[in-house]
């Protein structure tokens, strides 16, 4: 009896464990997304504070280049392009979106492997007129450029 | 909850430009329905480019990334015919794929 049911635990663990490998070897990203999100930068309330959990003091580079509309009629929908010119700021692995007055200041931040350009385009919430922080990483050093964007309707949408 | 995602991939010279446009409600957990209960959060946390197996661009959002969000990276090396492939995951364990072939 014992032995019967030692056998029918082994078989499912087994069979658990296959699903699990299964579903790790067809999904790459996700297993590699649990390792690398930056997760104190993104619940800190205060700009200081992810940009402290970003890595040490961002320095200004002129070869990010941040755009934002000077003025957002809609703070929920507010388009945003970084690029980084390679010859300029070369070996950027990694691209931070802030925005300075949001409860979480850190929107979002993309890896970025060797062979693809250093350009990222979406769209984020800004709660107020504030300014917005464009930061990369380059071999482990921080560089950043920063934009004021003037929002006539808040982003909460509330 | 499985969402679509429109995607496109077109090269341009050396370089594949891809844009992508999820459906989400991207709800950040702040806000209050009418009746003044808080709205659970729920956002795509991790969303990953990847052409064929290769991962291309892995980006990790928070709330503040807009609803139905807009995705647009762009990489070197791509071939007309070759396979670029969107994924999401939500902070609820919702996830979302689309892919497309680079035209």
């Amino acid at each position: 009896m014992t032995t019967i049911y030692a056998k029918c635990i082994s078989r499912r663990g087994w069979l658990r464990w296959t699903l699990i490998l299964s579903a790790a070897a067809a999904f790459p990203g996700r297993a590699w997304a649990a390792v690398a999100r930056p997760k104190e930068a993104f619940s800190a309330t205060a700009l200081d504070e992810a940009l402290a959990a970003l890595g040490d003091a961002p320095q200004v580079h002129e070869g990010i280049q941040f755009m934002t509309p000077d003025i957002a009629e809609n703070g929920a929908v507010v388009p945003i392009r970084i690029q980084v010119d390679s010859e300029v700021l070369p070996n950027v692995s990694k691209v931070s979106v802030l925005v300075e007055m949001n409860p979480n200041p850190l929107a979002a931040s993309f890896d970025i492997p060797p062979g693809t350009e250093v350009y990222i385009e979406t769209r984020v919430k800004v709660a107020q007129t504030c300014t917005l922080y464009a930061v990369a990483e380059a071999d482990g050093q921080l560089y950043m450029q920063s934009r004021e964007t003037k929002v006539t309707l808040g982003g909460c949408g509330g | 909850m499985a969402g679509r995602i429109r995607i496109r991939a077109q090269k341009k010279g050396d370089i594949t430009e891809v844009k992508a446009l999820m459906r989400h409600p991207m709800e950040t957990g702040m806000r209050k329905d009418q009746a003044g209960d808080p709205i659970p959060a729920h956002f795509i946390t991790e969303v990953s480019v990847f052409h064929g197996d290769q991962p291309v661009m892995q980006g990790h959002w928070g709330a503040a990334v807009s609803a139905n969000p807009f995705l647009g990276v762009r990489f070197a090396g791509g071939k007309s015919g070759d396979i670029v492939r969107v994924v999401w995951t939500d902070n609820q364990g919702g996830t979302g794929e689309g892919d497309t072939t680079i035209r």
